[in-house]
């Protein structure tokens, strides 16, 4: 009994070692760049990592199908190198020798993204899936555009200034003005008060009745 | 400051203080071109070796031109339309040509004023929008045009510009360019309100601002890896180049566009100093502090453009180490970027067949820096990718987008001033108006005329005005202006008025420049320059996207009736030097013949009238 359940065990394996190979139609390829992305942070890539890869991916296949039965087992991982990468396929949770289609794959992959990313420490950068594009983040575009923003301080501050410096040299101008008719007011009387003694000194001078000899002389 | 007492007639504006004046001289000689025209002159003509002739034509052409205007400006105080005149009537079209060349030449420089202002709104945003690619339209990749070439191309070209596949397309006036190119007509209204007064204090600001800028980015860059290298190549001398007679040609031009010569604008600058200043002191100043600062400049633009060859090429090193970890399935960071060679050496020994199926760039620090550029290119395009590397972009960009623009705008009032004085001498407008509606007037109508330049194909356009309406006319009227003085005015009496403005009079090195090498090299530069452009058809580099070698630029020759408006640009402002001169010509043989034929009633032939009195009456 044990035997025989030894055999069907090494079988299954070796059946599912069949199912994954490198270039595999459903399979994909993974690639985990730890040490670029950690540095001194990078952890060893071991067994219990592999596990921990095959879990979430468990988890995001059940996430994507709704909640079918998916295990670790259902996940076969083959062509390890040193890279980091190696390739893997999704088998069924009922029927073992049957693949998942490579789109569901995606899809369920694609889902989790960040789930998967987050449980390595890692981004869409160094944890690649070849083949599964990363999801594009559109750059944050908020309604006003900000130029706008700073192009309207700018030119409220100039336009201020074109304002203010018109307004002032008007002012002066008027200033000037008043001061000017006011200077020549105050310039218009004392020239009346000079024509006015003026007038007394423009008369003739007769010389007739002067007196330049007070005393005769002898 | 300025009109001293509101009479009938306006008293003409005067400086503050020297340091004013010697500021806004300094302005307008500085200006864009001595950061990005000199250091990749520098660069294409062999580094250091290139100071040499840039010196000697300093100090033969350069110098000498630039007393010469300040001299006459001070001496005669008048704008540049009086001075002409004065010195004979027949010369009153050279003030026209320069007021008409300030004209052509301010409106296309404010529009790059105007991109100027709209990368510096950009430079506020995080991460800066000249950084990354935009995704195209069904949100499934990067746009296509960005991708193939650099997201700061794309900005560039596509963002900003919008350009056309050519200069025939005109497109569409494209607001957002529109309403930059307000802000910066608006700019320069609010400076130039008050005429110099406005302007004196402004240049305060304007004329010291870039060189604070060029000091804090020559010390960020030293501390950059690879500005040694840049440094290196940009200075490494290459004796050579010297044999190359458009080394020389380069050089001159460099120098005479440089000090801003020819436009009028630094006559009537002198024109409100004192009578009796040094302005020979002041013409050296001016001279020696505008090519150091395009040394400096370049000093620190280099050492950038060195960090930048260098990122480049260490990120070209990275792609090819990832390449070969992928390929070979190395562990990763097995291959460091120091030991890559050994890695392809090593490689090639035992693997070549696997080696020559991976897909390696050639990354040659050389071939980087070798991408040289100059104008807009280097400010808008290389310079703003090494900022987006540096780490704090957002303050480094703006920080170099205000630099340019303080330097462009004090540039700009010297510009301004050469088309406001004309016109206030020439009393083109009514007497009524006040200046700063005359101000505001020349300043609509320029951002009117301007406004071509922010059609789609208005980059084009732009480079049409900045080769031909600022180049050969300016060489032409500065020949005039030379020999009108020297040979007009006569030696004699303008080696007076030096002794009367200065104190002592011109010595032999002076005398010889004016009289004999300036005009000679004047000359053979004008020849020599009309010779090199009349050789081939003129053409430009034109962003098309759907051409073949795409992202590199096309080639396109100038269509014909381009080609007939670059001819007018050309003679449009020369034109009035002979028209004036002739009419002067015709009217004043018309009074001779009719000072003759005066039919007087009362003549008797008995008491002959002596025409020699009368000719005295008259003059």
């Amino acid at each position: 009994m044990l035997g025989q359940i030894f055999v069907l065990l090494c079988l299954s394996s070796a059946w599912a070692q069949q199912l994954c190979m490198p270039e595999a139609s459903d399979g994909y390829k993974v690639r985990l760049s730890i040490n670029t992305a950690l540095g001194d942070q990078a952890y060893v890539w071991n067994e219990n990592e592999m596990f921990l890869f095959r879990a979430t991916l468990a988890f995001a296949m059940r996430s994507y199908s709704g909640g079918q039965d998916y295990n670790v087992s259902n996940i076969v991982v083959c062509a390890e190198t040193p890279r980091v990468s190696f390739w893997f396929v999704v088998t069924a949770p009922l029927n073992s020798s049957r693949l998942i289609d490579r789109s569901d794959v995606e899809e369920a992959v694609r889902k989790s993204r960040n789930r998967i990313n987050s449980a390595f420490l890692l981004t869409d950068r160094s944890l690649e899936f070849i083949g599964i594009p990363p999801i594009l983040t559109a750059p944050v575009t908020p309604d006003t555009p900000q130029w706008l923003i700073v192009f309207g301080v700018v030119m409220g501050a100039v336009g201020a200034g074109i304002v203010v410096l018109l307004v002032t040299s008007v002012v002066e101008k008027k200033r000037k003005k008043n001061k000017k008719s006011g200077d020549e007011d105050i310039e218009e009387e004392p020239r009346e008060k000079t024509e006015g003694n003026g007038f007394a000194r423009d008369g003739v001078y007769n010389m007739s009745f002067s007196d330049d000899d007070p005393v005769t002389q002898m | 400051m300025g009109k001293t007492k509101d009479s009938g007639v306006e008293e003409r504006p005067k400086w503050d203080n020297k340091v004013q004046y010697l500021l806004t001289c300094i302005g307008f000689a500085v200006g864009l071109g001595n950061v990005w025209r000199f250091p990749y002159l520098c660069q294409i003509y062999g580094g250091g070796a290139f100071l040499i002739p840039y010196l000697i034509a300093l100090v033969f052409a350069g110098l000498p031109l630039l007393y010469l205007e300040l001299a006459i400006g001070q001496r005669l105080r008048m704008g540049s339309i009086g001075v002409w005149t004065s010195i004979s009537p027949l010369l009153g079209g050279v003030g026209i040509a320069s007021m008409l060349v300030s004209f052509l030449v301010g409106i296309f420089y404010n529009t790059i004023l105007a991109w100027v202002l709209w990368y510096f709104f950009h430079s506020f945003q995080n991460p800066l929008p000249w950084s990354q690619c935009p995704l195209n339209d069904n949100l499934t990749g990067y746009n296509v045009e960005c991708v193939k070439s650099t997201p700061s191309n794309y900005f560039w070209y596509r963002e900003t510009l919008n350009v056309t596949p050519d200069i025939e397309t005109s497109g569409s006036l494209h607001w957002w360019l529109v309403i930059c190119l307000a802000s910066a007509w608006f700019v320069v209204y609010v400076c130039f309100i008050k005429g110099i007064a406005s302007i004196g204090k402004a240049v305060y600001v304007t004329a010291t601002f870039p060189y604070l800028v060029l000091t804090v980015f020559l010390i960020r860059g030293l501390t950059l890896p690879g500005a040694t290298d840049g440094l290196l190549y940009l200075f490494t001398p290459d004796w050579e180049i010297l044999k190359n007679p458009q080394v020389w040609l380069d050089a001159f031009t460099q120098i005479f566009f440089s000090l801003s010569l020819a436009f009028g604008g630094l006559i009537a600058f002198s024109s409100y100093n004192p009578e009796r200043n040094n302005c020979e002191r002041d013409a050296i100043l001016v001279g020696v502090i505008n090519s150091a600062t395009s040394i400096y400049a370049s000093i620190s633009i280099f050492s950038i453009l060195g960090f930048k060859a260098t990122t480049a090429f260490n990120s070209c090193v990275k792609e090819n180490i990832l390449a070969l970890t992928n390929h070979f399935e190395f562990s990763d960071q097995n291959i460091t970027a120091d030991k890559y060679d050994h890695w392809v050496e090593y490689l090639n020994r035992t693997s070549p067949g696997e080696l020559a199926s991976v897909d390696l760039r050639h990354c040659d620090l050389q071939t980087f820096l070798d991408q040289s550029a100059s104008g807009t290119g280097l400010a808008f395009i290389v310079f703003t990718e090494a900022v987006v590397e540096m780490p704090g972009s957002q303050i480094w960009a703006i920080l170099f987008f205000v630099m340019l623009f303080t330097l462009g705008l004090s540039s700009m009032f010297g510009t301004i001033e050469g088309i406001l004085r004309p016109i206030k001498d020439l009393k083109l407008m009514p007497e009524w108006m006040p200046n700063e509606l005359r101000t505001a007037v020349i300043c609509s109508i320029a951002f009117l005329t301007a406004l071509i330049f922010t059609m789609g194909s208005g980059n084009y356009w732009v480079e049409v005005f900045n080769s031909y309406a600022g180049s050969v006319p300016l060489l032409i009227i500065a020949f005039f202006e030379i020999i009108g003085v020297i040979y007009g005015r006569g030696m004699k009496t303008f080696s007076e008025d030096i002794y009367f403005m200065t104190g002592k009079r011109p010595n032999i090195f002076w005398k010889a420049c004016w009289m004999v090498i300036s005009p000679v090299m004047l000359l053979v530069v004008l020849v020599a320059y009309v010779g090199i452009q009349a050789q081939t058809h003129p053409s430009y580099h034109a962003w098309n996207p759907a051409y073949e070698l795409f992202p590199k630029t096309e080639m396109k020759p100038y269509p014909d009736w381009v080609f007939a408006i670059i001819v007018l640009l050309c003679v449009l402002p020369l034109i009035s030097i002979p028209l004036v001169a002739l009419y002067q010509l015709v009217r004043s043989r018309i009074k001779r013949s009719s000072a003759l034929v005066v039919l007087n009633p009362y003549c008797n032939d008995g008491f002959e009238v002596e025409p020699q009195e009368q000719k005295n009456q008259r003059a």
